[in-house]
């Protein structure tokens, strides 16, 4: 198992590499340019200045040579310094975003709490409906709640957030008025009254993306229960007169969760990256709208560091989901 | 809900405790919506309207811009004129007076040496000044003493206020920003983000393109002001959902740029809680022509260049008859309702350099037909399109992906069709059209089109350097990487001439009547530029607030300083 994680981590470099490469490039060369955004009352000779400022007229692949080191060697260092209060990095370039000239992982550190916040409960309620409703649809399968399950899981899966997502504010908040359309990223919990302000802002955000992962996950469920209720070893613990409690949650559900497991884990690099589209339509200031803030202006650095970190989190996860995997199930071994 | 109703009651405590009037802080918090949330506060680094705006909170210039388009003092002690001694007589310097007692928010005094740091840290080559066409000619700026500055020109200026002047050319202080000149500029994050100011405000803290919290600053030479004791600008969503927020929710007190269409505009406006307020300026929403041939059967750096005359649009009668063909009225109640008004104009105010020019408001099919019956095009195959001597009047219209923009080219198209001509449509995403890379065919410089709409303002209240965009050696052209203003190769003689005048002129009077002139020549003399609407700001403002004044000729929040609850 050690030798099958070392050689895993040790492979994840060369991709990585690659992945970086490509990303970088593609983004580059995607039309658009910084100074879109720039009013036309700026003469040309100020904006090449711009231009030269940013550093944004170099050569594409000097450009890359510069941003690999300045990710791999100058951030580190930073972040190291900020752990410890060292001056390892001694002044060094940062990755700096071209729009807001704030260091990108700056940038990146403001916006993961409310990510984390909002993404992680929705991702964490999630699990907690789906795994119920896909135990129990399976185990009573065909029956009203077997369809019940399928049919909002359907639904779930099906319409896309967008819309759901406006549809409840303008039920909930435009028309009834009981929850702010507007995310306070200021709004600390120091008491019961702050705490009960920020259930309210997360309350629809959480409830969109909540019931989206549920639907997901719940089939995931419901499928891998299915294929192990007709396992021998349920009919012999049936046999041997165990209760239908002990042999559904006891043998079913553990044999039935590694592949759930799986597909848990394989999900949570979202929880970091932030839905965008939710984010966007809540004014959640996450990640994943500080990206598309970023695509709407070709913030290249922006774009660049936040879709490599995606990269570098995806493949963590494949690894780490691959790892559960054979800790949970004896019978695999990769070794 | 509940969040609002304890602010109000957070507020009303706050208010009722001293004498309740004009007392600093007073009336608690404001909340101010930038749906393009803000990236800096620093206005040379960034020319974004959001982040000048914002930036407005605390940095101050010598002078703003009232709501007519008027110099007011701010730092200085008046306008220095050529009457009062302030303007030297040949026009090639200005002296500046700062106010007495001017402190920053960190207690210091503002002195002119900061105001020459300030042009100093514009002008550093290696800085990438956003700003720099403000300083533009400027050949120094020094301290007659400590309370009073001279900047002096390379060449008489006839308009002597740009340095320094509106929201765009604010002060910044030296103390503060003595290590980030030049290229250690954008590496200056904290003074970026929290400079020091001498405006009513002070940041906090500040959340990059999310939200921004300030105080009211102790040491604003005002005692009484401002009214708010805290501000918050708040970033993200979109004109809507911003619009929404002010009029429908209240959860804010301002929105910014809640450019909607007139439907959303009059849904909105039943929510109650709120008004749209607008301010026309200078922002002009046109249709450029291509004076040269953008045909791709040229070659490569010949193809819209002033080598090949365009073989349809050089006919002057055949320009007029575009722009008769076009019902400006219709345009503006479909895109803008109140955000626009339709204009003949290129300049279309202030009132002393507006020409009279309203030729064009009424749409004329009629006489756009015969118009192009005169100039020789004719429908003679009888298919509904108009040709002459074998080439079909076919041409091809470009404009940026945007909602109200392919409203427009369709209406356009529609009439265009109407009198015989054969129109083909194209839109291209903001970033490549507005982008200006020279590699690309399809930004608005390079003009591989026969007309094509955007729209364009100008900085202030003075239009000569926007006129002087129309010089033939301002042409975008391979030769300068497609980077002239020139859009159109308009290259008329007798234009520069006048434009020379200009540059000799002083007086708002005598200028504005050459800018009259020259806005005449480019728009009802020749057509060359089809203006459309003149799009004013458009905001959101709540019922609960008072003392706001809408201005389009600086930033929005100019007067933020004189704005408080409704008692």
């Amino acid at each position: 198992m050690l030798t099958f994680t070392l050689r895993r981590l040790l492979l994840a470099i060369p991709t990585l590499l690659l992945i970086s490469a490509v990303i970088f490039f593609m983004v580059d060369f995607a039309p658009g340019s910084p100074m879109s955004d720039i009013p036309l009352t700026v003469p040309p000779e100020v904006r090449a200045k711009m231009m030269a400022a940013m550093g944004a007229d170099k050569p594409v692949h000097i450009r890359y040579i510069l941003w690999m080191k300045q990710f791999f060697w100058n951030e580190p260092l930073y972040g190291i310094d900020a752990l410890l209060g060292t001056d390892f990095a001694q002044g060094a370039q940062r990755i700096i975003s071209w729009q807001s000239k704030v260091p990108v992982f700056q940038l990146i550190g403001e916006r993961l709490p409310q990510t984390l916040t909002v993404m992680g409960t929705a991702y964490l309620i999630g699990i907690l409906i789906a795994l119920p409703i896909g135990i129990y649809s399976a185990y009573r399968q065909y029956s009203w709640f077997d369809l019940a399950g399928t049919f909002f899981s359907t639904m779930g899966f099906s319409v896309p957030t967008f819309f759901t997502g406006n549809l409840l504010i303008l039920i909930f908040a435009v028309k009834m008025g009981w929850f702010p359309t507007i995310y306070d990223t200021n709004l600390r919990v120091t008491d019961w009254d702050s705490f009960y302000r920020m259930a309210m802002q997360m309350a629809l955000p959480v409830t969109v993306l909540a019931l989206f992962n549920a639907a997901e996950i719940s089939r995931y469920t419901r499928a891998s229960v299915l294929e192990n209720l007709n396992q021998d070893y349920v009919r012999t613990a049936r046999a041997k007169g165990m209760t239908e409690k002990t042999v559904l949650l006891k043998h079913v559900l553990r044999n039935s969760l590694i592949p759930v497991v799986t597909i848990i884990a394989l999900g949570l690099p979202t929880v970091f990256g932030g839905a965008i589209v939710t984010e966007q339509i809540f004014k959640i200031n996450g990640i994943g709208a500080a990206l598309i803030g970023a695509i709407h202006v070709s913030d290249l650095p922006v774009i660049q560091t936040i879709t490599f970190i995606f990269a570098v989190l995806i493949v963590l996860f494949n690894l780490i989901a691959d790892i559960l995997y054979g800790i949970l199930d004896p019978r695999i071994r990769y070794d | 809900m509940k969040m609002k109703t304890l602010l109000l009651g957070a507020a009303a405590a706050f208010a009722l405790a001293p004498a309740a009037h004009a007392e600093r802080g007073a009336d608690g918090e404001l909340k101010i919506l930038y749906y393009q949330a803000v990236s800096t506060l620093n206005a040379y680094l960034s020319s974004g309207t959001k982040d000048v705006e914002a930036g407005s909170l605390v940095l101050e210039p010598l002078a703003s811009f009232d709501q007519d388009g008027k110099l007011v003092p701010r730092l200085a002690v008046d306008i220095p004129t050529v009457e009062n001694g302030g303007v030297a007589a040949d026009l090639t310097s200005i002296t500046w007076k700062l106010k007495d007692g001017i402190k920053w928010s960190d207690g210091s005094d503002l002195t002119a040496d900061d105001v020459i740091f300030t042009w100093q840290y514009c002008t550093d080559p290696n800085g990438g000044c956003a700003q720099g066409a403000k300083y533009e000619g400027v050949k120094s700026v020094e301290a007659i003493d400590p309370m009073t500055i001279k900047v002096s020109f390379e060449a008489p200026k006839p308009y002597p206020y740009q340095p320094f002047t509106g929201a765009t050319a604010p002060i910044l202080q030296k103390a503060q920003f003595a290590n980030c000149l030049g290229a250690a500029a954008s590496t200056c994050t904290e003074q970026n983000s929290k400079p020091i100011g001498t405006g009513p405000f002070v940041v906090t803290d500040f959340k990059v393109n999310d939200v921004i919290t300030l105080e009211a600053n102790p040491n604003y030479r005002d005692p009484a002001k401002p009214a708010f004791a805290k501000v918050t600008v708040k970033g993200g969503g979109d004109a809507l959902a911003a619009a929404s927020a002010v009029m429908e929710t209240g959860e804010f007190d301002y929105a910014w740029n809640t450019q909607i269409n007139p439907e959303q505009q009059a849904q909105m406006e039943a929510g109650g809680k709120g008004k749209f307020v607008n301010a026309f300026g200078t922002l002009v929403e046109r249709i450029e022509i291509n004076m040269t041939d953008p045909s791709s059967s040229l070659a490569e750096g010949e193809r819209s260049t002033p080598k090949h005359a365009h073989p349809i649009f050089s006919d002057p009668k055949v320009r007029q008859a575009l722009s008769m063909a076009i019902d400006r009225n219709v345009l503006v109640e479909v895109g803008y309702g109140n955000a626009g008004r339709p204009t003949c104009n290129l300049v279309p105010a202030p009132a002393y350099q507006a020409s009279d020019n309203t030729g064009c408001l009424t749409q004329d099919i009629e006489g756009a037909k015969k118009l192009l019956d005169e100039a020789g095009w004719t429908d003679s195959d009888g298919d509904g399109i108009r040709d002459k001597d074998g080439k079909k009047f076919s041409i091809l219209y470009q404009t940026s992906v945007n909602a109200v923009r392919q409203d427009f080219q369709a209406l356009i198209k529609g009439w265009w069709n109407e009198i015989g001509i054969e129109v083909e449509l194209k839109s291209i995403d903001p970033g490549v059209y507005f982008g200006g890379d020279a590699a690309s065919p399809d930004t608005f410089q390079k003009f591989y089109a026969d007309v094509e709409m955007y729209a364009n303002n100008f900085d202030g209240t003075d239009a000569e350097p926007y006129m002087a965009q129309y010089l033939c050696n301002k042409i975008p052209g391979p030769e300068n990487q497609w980077q002239g203003e020139n859009i159109n190769r308009f290259c008329d003689p007798a234009y520069e001439t006048l434009l020379k005048s200009l540059s000799t002129t002083t007086g708002d009077e005598a200028r504005g009547t050459i800018v009259k002139q020259l806005n005449d020549m480019l728009t009802k003399d020749s057509n060359v530029i089809l203006p459309l609407v003149d799009r004013g700001r458009f905001s959101a403002q709540s019922n609960s607030l008072d003392g706001f004044i809408m201005n389009s000729w600086d930033s929005e929040l100019w007067n933020v300083a004189d704005w408080h609850r409704v008692k």
